[in-house]
């Protein structure tokens, strides 16, 4: 344990993993808050899945592992994902779940089918891509995170500045637009703000398992706050500890996939937080309701 | 000597529909309805499920866009015209498991006039608060929204629409739900509205009250079957025609 410390703050690789895994799961903590408010969790699961071809097009391409051009190549691929998501509900009798689950499974296939082909073709460059299936922390070098960092901090700030408009828009968007708030538009950036949390984490956490840091703690800081802005806060918190404890313990050696062991550590925060979580917890709820109880029955009636 | 109006009041009426034929994909959901609302009255707006109560306030907030015909607010355009409109959305509209409180969603009402960017500050919670006071609802300012019961959270929906300072108010069904006391509390609180100047307009569901709280209605099923003073147009015969005579409050009615 000691030894991981040291390492956290002098090794290299380990300070790029542990680093790169915060920066992950801060910004899938802040804007998974708004994913999860407007029930759009499964909307966070088709667009990581569909940003796999979006890397592979982007490496036959450009012919590189440079992490600026496969995440713009994600970026687009999950974009051009939201857009059929769109076209398939509005334009057929479709309905939103079952366009999800479509576009979620084409493009994944498609990513999959491509990560076979460049794998078949000799290219000694290639290895190494099938990380983005389940995330390996382990590769991320500084490269990476220098490119993941200026992702997160240009989408906080956006996040941040337009927090007043975001809750609006979340809380009661009909309201959003008699006030002359375009809806529409707000509603494309929060979504393409959520396509930059998916991208930064898809290296680490891998495509598969992206959505659990958008879902699952903003649902663990749910069960700690009544307000928003702290929700998005802890939210934050608790991604960021779940991707560095992931990240460790299959950096450490384990060599484990990093995408399930961080979506482990994010689920035991969640079960704690739906045990002791001061405002929905069910512990707190189990003592109100026994106190409620024997007043009552002390009472007469 | 009477003080001059801040906002110079003008010919144009509150609201204006003319001839506004709206549908979703082939189906029509409001045929050619004309009315007009004039300054300072009561209006509820009544009709059948279906009857495009509804689309009929999407249409005048543009948040719709009518196949033919316009609805104008004080002679404007809507989005011209939006700083001098209070908006109350049904109260089952919304989640009220989001994580805020009653005072936060009361401010929500001053972020039109806060614009872009800015936050809302010290000045903006005690107008919000104000508003809190006028429904009864200071004591629940800190509360979380999902622990108010229905008519909490419907005077909070209203101490919003109280924030945005508005001249016109168009209201959805919120009478729904509520217990009679908040109903009374609500009504007393549009009565207050009219009295300072305000037009109000209210999608309502309850047929035996329109005649007590209303000083207009427009009863509608997809086409306007009729729109004037209560006592002038709320008839048996009317009611018949909108809801198809199967209704037994018609005994109320004239």
């Amino acid at each position: 344990m000691i030894e991981l410390l040291r390492d956290l703050v002098f090794d290299y690789t380990i300070r790029n993993v542990a680093l790169g895994s915060a920066i992950l799961g801060i910004l899938g903590g802040a804007l998974g808050s708004f994913a999860v408010l407007r029930r759009q969790g499964l909307l966070g699961d088709a667009l990581a899945h569909a940003t796999l071809p979006g890397v592979c097009v982007a490496f036959m391409l450009a012919g590189t592992k440079n992490p600026a051009v496969l995440l713009l190549g994600a970026a687009l691929s999950a974009g051009l994902g939201a857009l059929l998501i769109l076209a398939v509900v509005n334009g057929t009798r479709i309905k939103q779940d079952a366009a999800l689950g479509i576009v979620l499974s084409v493009f994944f296939g498609a990513g999959i089918v491509l990560l076979t082909y460049i794998a078949g073709s000799g290219d000694a460059g290639q290895s190494g891509l099938d990380r983005f299936i389940f995330g390996q922390a382990a590769t991320i070098v500084r490269e990476d995170v220098v490119t993941m960092g200026v992702l997160a901090v240009a989408a906080l700030a956006v996040t941040a500045l337009l927090f007043k408009e975001f809750k609006l828009l979340s809380f009661d968007p009909a309201f959003a637009a008699s006030l002359g708030f375009p809806v529409g538009a707000l509603n494309v950036l929060l979504t393409a703000l959520i396509v930059v949390a998916v991208v930064v984490g898809i290296q680490a956490v891998g495509v598969v398992l992206m959505a659990a840091m958008l879902i699952t703690p903003a649902a663990a800081a749910r069960q700690w706050t009544n307000r928003l802005s702290v929700m998005v806060c802890v939210s934050a918190l608790f991604g960021a500890t779940s991707g560095v404890g992931g990240a460790l313990i299959s950096a450490s050696g384990s060599n484990l996939p990093t995408g399930p062991l961080i979506v482990l550590v994010a689920t035991g925060i969640l079960a704690v937080s739906l045990l002791l979580g001061w405002r929905h917890g069910f512990l707190w709820g189990w003592i109100s309701g026994r106190r409620n109880r024997r007043e009552a029955l002390r009472r007469p009636a | 000597m009477r003080l001059v109006e801040t906002k110079a009041p003008t010919d144009d009426s509150p609201l204006e529909v003319r001839g506004v034929t709206a549908a979703y994909g082939d189906e029509p959901v409001l045929w050619d309805v004309s009315f007009r609302v004039p300054d300072g009255e009561l209006v509820a707006v009544v009709g059948p499920n279906g009857a495009g109560k509804t689309t009929l306030l999407k249409v005048i907030m543009g948040l719709m866009q009518p196949a033919a015909g316009r609805a104008t607010v004080y002679g404007k355009p809507f989005k011209e015209a939006r700083q001098l409109v209070g908006y109350v959305p049904q109260r089952g509209s919304v989640d009220w498991d989001f994580p805020t409180d009653a005072l936060d969603v009361v401010q929500m009402g001053l972020y039109g006039k806060l614009g872009w960017f800015r936050r809302p500050g010290r000045k903006e919670r005690e107008k919000a608060m104000e508003c809190l006071e006028k429904v009864g609802m200071a004591g629940f300012a800190g509360r979380q929204i999902s622990q108010l019961s229905g008519g909490q959270q419907q005077r909070v929906f209203l101490a919003r629409a109280l924030a945005q300072e508005a001249r016109l108010y168009l209201t959805d069904e919120p009478f729904a739900g509520v217990d009679y006391k908040t109903e009374q509390a609500i009504v007393g609180l549009l009565r207050e509205l009219k009295a300072a100047g305000g037009t109000v307009v209210v999608v309502h569901h309850d047929l035996a009250t329109v005649s007590d709280y209303f000083d207009r209605v427009v009863i509608l099923n997809r086409r306007l079957v009729a729109e004037g003073p209560v006592d002038e147009v709320f008839t048996r015969d009317n009611l018949a025609d909108a809801y198809g005579g199967a209704v037994s409050y018609l005994a109320g009615a004239e």
